[in-house]
């Protein structure tokens, strides 16, 4: 079976091909269907493929397949190979599970749109790419899916082209990202300058040999790497595009924005574990990143009024979370919150989709307000997420969240404060939007109120699968007892190596039972104040909200705008760059060297004439910037 | 190395003497009887003082191209000659090939008109 | 006895078919009435095609011919290859631009084969005074072909300026050719060489070299050596600026390595700086000014001064590497360009009408399918994988960062993460806006058709299975070495 992983990426490909080529005339139904069954087939795949994984000694759970030589070139050969391990093995499944789902549920969110072809093309097309950036063997190949992915979520964003704002997220989501992918380049470059290969299975044991723990080297590459994964995973201080995302169709919200592409940056981190031990600087970098991204997107969260956008920055914030595990060197924890995260959110999506579909597209959370009556099972399945979401016993984000803390007060209680801390506003800020939609009082208006239906079953199906999850995910990671940390055994092998090096010197610290114990009590605790808190504000006590708005004013007015992160960058960056191209296109190129040779007794002419000037499109002039440029390179020659 | 430029040197010599030569007995022996237009230089017979941005005929430039394009292959035919016979059969192919390839341009030229005068 | 050198048409053949072919389309359009235009692409073709077949027997040679004049290598080999297939899909595209004012322009095909004639010599010489013989050969077909269109003023201005400049840059090179010819006693590239390793190197020979590398910047639209490129990308028939981008671009690179490389390679210590610095230069300058441009003719035009930037990251990466990912990256290029240039000239319709980055809204509603290949052109310029772009960037500054240049990699990299952003703007426009009015529809040859889908081919082929054509890169510069 595991000879047989390359199909894993290719029936979402196919799927791809046949609605992007052939899709022209099928009717809708045909086109959903075929784009879910390819990734429910790769789902079956992937499964099977985990079930013989599991039947293998642990030792020998890794296994690469070579498909074909991709590039061969004198030091260079890249492989089309993938790798079957742990790691990949838990991101196939989540990407092609979630994917399944999301699929099905989109069938019936999209029915009617303009585009649906379009839309399962790319889905699919999404898909594949981040079967191949999880599945790959090596750098290079698991960058095209990084580019693959980028690509398809700059498409699947902008999918409502007509609207400027959508297509404008498309392309700033897109630039962002090629920020963090220059970093991701060049850390990659340098990795293969030092070990000469890129496939992992080189690359990762040789890594003790040819690097030195802590040195300048292994730093670089990783801090360079984790560039990379901040434009992905929306972190700080590349976090801005992921709320601008949310202007796609909700279910890629879900399924790129939530489950799977953002988590991209957490998984490359912690396959890049053996990296990241040696070099104890990254790893604080990316910890305080992290727990910094958590708090601050937190914070963010607690002021929107647009659900999805409420969303988006718990998001962010959740990612920080996997990229504090990751940096205090728990990269099971992540990855485990990576998976139940990939659960619960793509659940609140779908839900707040739902929701969306039920009040013909409003996503103000002001204008809703009652809805739990109307339409029961959205709200019943959102309580199911936020309880996941906020931490309460025993639902799928108490299990990995409590074990991030853990680890994290194990590291340094500065970190378990950020995490805390920034959980009571999960805690609260999820609940807040919880009874704002649906609990109070309504404040939907007359012509939406009317058309308030349930959704149909092809989407409420798929969320009380993903509910059923929320619920029970956590479960494989049951902390205290021995062996029942199924998840972290499973994983163990694919870190061992990084754990070693982060013991070494040190003797494996021995925790206390009570002291876990008290931790989730702890946790739980923090959890249930922020929902008690959301709830004497939002329901016992509605006026509280707007009293502490005006408590806090200006406090609140800059969390409102996201502490004005966007145009701060505009102002920094964008326009900087804009205005500086202009620049140089129009007084380097057209000015300065065309007025240096002109250069004496141009002072004397007015500024008219310099404008002039500016656009001359001049033979002469073009011909004295080839002599200054003569007269430079044989005066540097001559000189030299 | 310097004694090879010296029939250079002399060539030189004798071209500027005999240019002078013909300048100064020009004047010196001429009838001279100056009117404006005689005095004006040549040029492909338009007036060379005015504006440059003006039309003007190319007919004379397109002249003056074709008869430097054959007067260079003329050039090319006369040191050929000499040494024909020591060049045998390849020296003949090879200028049979020049020749045609000028030919053909000839035959372009000829045919689009570039030879009519209007 | 005159002694008579050892004369190698066979060496030579594939550059005679191309001017042999060049004669014949040049009669058979002066007797044919009607259809000149096609005749003479079909001929073009088969000239391309008999020269191509003429060509395969120099992969295998390793030697000198025309008394040391020519090298007769795999290197040539693989630029002759090149210039065939830049020239060939040219002739493709360019056809039913010769049509357009109901004038048979079949001069257009000879200019073109002479042109390529000219760069075969240009990258096959193994002495100065041929490279300057090829240049001239090449520059003059072309400063005609810039202009050839009769109907448009921008076109003749920009034959004009190009000449003047180009004429400029030429005094420059030869200038730069007879003060090392001063020095050294001789152009061919061994007695070059043998004067630099000798070490006593004179002030004067460092003057020429510096000149000649002028007239190679100029040739390659090096900054700042390029102000010409956008006024005459602009002006000049698309299909033409495309052949401009790539063929003359090739060679006037296979020349520039060759020069550097075979003859003055213990120098390098005062050459690479210079070229480090135009390679950075170019490639900021190039992109930069790339984004704030509307016009698409221009924007390609600034895009492809920033690629020349890249590819003299190859120069200064040296080794075989360096020069080798140049070879890769050329060959990725003349795809990607060419079928760019090629939807550009399709959408720009008759009398390049529609060449502004507006003009493209819409087209994946209209043409899906070329919206789609644009797309693929576009992503592999930017270098986005799986396209040959990017293992043609790939390449460049892995070799780089081995050579110990990281600086200019990163300014490689970055300026590249830039140039998505002016290549995405097109993208963007094609399938998330709507045109203001509706253009008129699209005309389709079967020639265009053919060449944009070879040209997306070569794109995709080379770029999934690089393997092929990065050995056969690396074998062609083994001779150089």
């Amino acid at each position: 079976m595991i000879e047989l992983v390359w199909l894993i990426p290719v029936f979402p490909f196919i799927g791809f091909l046949i609605n992007g080529l052939f899709g022209r005339n099928f009717p809708e139904k045909v086109i959903g269907w075929i784009g879910a069954l390819s990734v429910g087939a790769s789902f079956v795949v992937a499964l099977g493929i985990f079930l013989e994984l599991l039947g293998m000694p642990a030792a020998q759970r890794s296994v690469q397949k070579i498909v074909f030589t991709w590039i061969l070139s004198g030091d260079l050969n890249v492989p089309i190979g993938f790798l079957v391990d742990p790691l990949s093995m838990v991101m196939l499944l989540v990407v092609t599970g979630v994917g399944c789902l999301i699929h099905i549920y989109s069938i019936g969110y999209m029915h009617g749109e303009l585009g649906f072809r379009r839309f399962f093309a790319y889905l699919n097309l999404f898909v594949f790419n981040m079967l191949i950036l999880v599945a790959a063997n090596n750098f290079l190949l698991m960058f095209v899916g990084w580019e693959g992915v980028g690509l398809c979520s700059y498409l699947l964003i902008g999918y409502y082209y007509e609207k400027q704002s959508a297509a404008d997220a498309g392309k700033k989501a897109f630039v962002v990202n090629r920020v963090g992918d220059f970093g991701f380049l060049i850390g990659m470059f340098l990795i293969f300058v030092t070990f000469g290969s890129l496939n992992y299975l080189d690359v990762f044991p040789a890594a003790q040999e040819k690097l030195t723990q802590g040195g300048l080297m292994v730093t670089l590459i990783t801090l360079l790497l984790f560039v990379g994964a901040t434009g992905k995973s929306a972190q700080i201080p590349l976090y801005t595009w992921l709320p601008d995302a949310m202007e796609g169709p909700t279910p890629v919200s879900a399924l790129i924005h939530a489950a799977t592409m953002v988590t991209a940056g957490v998984y490359m981190v912690s396959r890049c574990s053996v990296f990241y031990a040696m070099a104890p600087v990254s790893m604080t970098t990316v910890a305080v990143i992290g727990g910094a991204t958590a708090l601050f997107a937190a914070t963010m969260g607690i002021t929107q009024f647009d659900i999805k956008r409420v969303l988006a920055y718990s998001t962010i914030s959740q990612l920080g979370y996997m990229f504090m595990a990751c940096g205090v060197g728990a990269f099971a924890s992540g990855i485990f919150h990576l998976m139940t995260h990939a659960f619960f959110k793509a659940l609140l999506f779908l839900s707040a989709g739902s929701v969306m579909h039920a009040m013909s597209g409003e996503l103000d959370m002001r204008k809703m307000g009652a809805l739990s009556k109307k339409i029961p099972i959205t709200c019943t399945v959102y309580w199911f997420g936020t309880l996941a979401i906020a931490g309460i016993v025993p639902f799928a984000g108490f299990f990995s969240k409590d074990e991030i803390l853990f680890f994290a007060l194990v590291r340094n209680p500065a970190f378990w404060v950020l995490g805390a801390v920034a959980a009571v506003m999960t805690s609260f800020y999820m609940f807040r939007s919880l009874y704002m939609t649906f609990y109070g009082e309504s404040r939907v208006d007359h012509e939406t109120a009317h058309h308030v239906h349930e959704s149909p079953p092809l989407m409420t199906v798929p969320l009380m699968v993903l509910a059923a999850l929320s619920l029970v995910g956590g479960f494989v990671g049951v902390p205290i007892f021995e062996g029942w940390h199924r998840f972290g055994d499973f994983l163990a092998p694919v870190f061992a190596p990084a754990k070693a090096i982060l013991e070494h010197g040190h003797h494996a610290e021995h925790h206390s039972v009570t002291m876990e114990v008290v931790l989730m009590a702890v946790s739980v605790g923090i959890a249930v104040l922020g929902w008690l808190f959301a709830r004497w504000m939002y329901v016992t006590n509605p006026s509280a909200s707007d009293k502490a708005v005006e408590k806090f004013g200006s406090v609140h007015t800059l969390v409102y705008n996201k502490y004005w992160m966007d145009e701060i960058y505009d102002a920094l960056f964008v326009n900087s760059i804009v205005n500086f191209s202009k620049l140089l296109w129009k007084y380097f190129d057209e000015g300065i060297i065309d007025a240096i040779v002109n250069g004496v007794g141009s002072v004397t002419r007015g500024i008219g004439e310099l404008l002039r000037w500016l656009q001359t499109g001049l033979v002469k002039d073009y011909a004295y910037s080839i002599l200054l440029g003569v007269l430079v390179v044989i005066g540097y020659l001559v000189l030299k | 190395m310097i004694n090879s430029y010296l029939p250079v040197l002399v060539i030189l010599l004798v071209s500027a003497f005999i240019g002078l030569a013909i300048i100064v007995l020009s004047t010196v022996l001429a009838r001279r009887n100056p009117t404006p237009v005689k005095l004006m230089p040549y040029e492909c017979g338009m007036d060379p003082i005015g504006g440059a941005r003006r039309r003007f005929s190319v007919r004379f430039f397109v002249m003056g191209m074709l008869f430097i394009v054959f007067d260079i292959e003329l050039i090319f035919l006369f040191p050929w000659t000499t040494v024909y016979d020591k060049l045998h059969f390849f020296g003949f192919v090879e200028m049979l090939v020049f020749v045609l390839i000028l030919l053909v341009g000839l035959v372009y030229v000829w045919k689009k008109g570039a030879l009519e005068w209007e | 006895m005159i002694p008579i050198p050892e004369v190698n048409l066979g060496g030579i053949l594939p550059a005679l078919v191309l001017c042999l072919a060049g004669l014949v389309v040049m009669m058979l359009g002066l007797f044919i009435r009607r259809g000149a235009v096609a005749t003479a692409a079909v001929v073009s073709i088969a000239g391309v095609l008999i020269a191509a077949a003429a060509n395969t027997p120099l992969r295998m040679m390793d030697k000198q011919a025309f008394a040391g004049l020519i090298n007769l290598d795999a290197y040539t080999w693989f630029f002759n290859l090149l210039i065939l297939i830049s020239a060939g899909l040219t002739v493709l595209t360019s056809v039913r631009y010769l049509t357009d004012d109901g004038l048979d322009m079949y001069e257009y095909f000879v200019l073109l084969l002479f042109a390529s004639a000219g760069m075969m010599f240009m990258v096959s010489a193994n002495h100065l005074l041929i490279v300057f013989v090829g240049l001239e050969t090449l520059s003059i077909a072309i400063y005609v072909l810039v202009g050839i269109l009769p109907s448009s003023k921008k076109s003749k201005e920009a034959a004009l300026k190009y000449l003047l400049l180009g004429a400029f840059s030429s005094a420059v090179f030869l200038y730069g050719a007879a003060l090392l010819y001063g020095s050294a006693g001789s152009l061919g590239f061994p007695e070059l060489a043998k004067y630099f390793k000798a070490g006593q190197i004179s002030r004067m020979a460092y003057v020429g070299m510096g000149m000649v590398l002028v007239g190679f910047a100029f040739k390659v639209a090096a900054v700042p050596f390029h102000m010409w490129t956008p006024d005459v990308y602009e002006g000049a028939p698309a299909p033409l600026t495309g052949f401009m981008s790539v063929g003359v671009k090739a060679a006037a690179f296979a020349a520039f390595v060759r020069v550097f490389f075979q003859s003055m390679l213990p120098a390098q210590m005062n050459w690479i700086e210079i070229i480090w610095l135009l390679a950075a230069l170019t490639m900021v300058l190039g992109n930069l000014a790339a984004i704030v441009q509307d016009n698409i003719k221009r924007m390609l035009a600034y895009s492809s001064i920033a690629h020349a930037g890249y590819l003299l990251i190859g120069m200064v990466a040296g080794k075989e590497a360096g020069p080798a990912g140049m070879l890769y990256y050329l060959l990725a290029y003349t795809f990607t360009n060419l079928g760019a240039f090629g939807v550009v000239a399709l959408v720009g319709r008759k009398g390049e009408a529609n060449v502004m980055i507006d003009d493209y809204r819409g087209l994946a509603k209209t043409n899906p399918f070329l919206a789609l290949a644009m797309s693929i052109f576009l992503f592999s310029l930017a270098g986005i994988p799986p396209t040959a772009g990017f293992v043609g960037k790939f390449t460049i500054f892995s070799a780089a960062i081995n050579a110990g240049y990281i600086w200019l990699v990163v300014i490689g990299v970055l300026t590249s993460a830039a140039s998505v952003f002016y290549y995405f703007r097109v993208v963007m426009k094609m399938y998330m806006e709507v045109p203001e009015t509706q253009p008129a529809e699209l005309q389709f040859s079967p020639a265009m058709l053919l060449a944009l889908g070879i040209a997306l081919v070569g794109v995709l082929y080379i770029g999934v299975f690089p393997t092929n054509y990065l050995n056969l890169a690396a074998l062609s510069v083994k001779p150089l070495f």
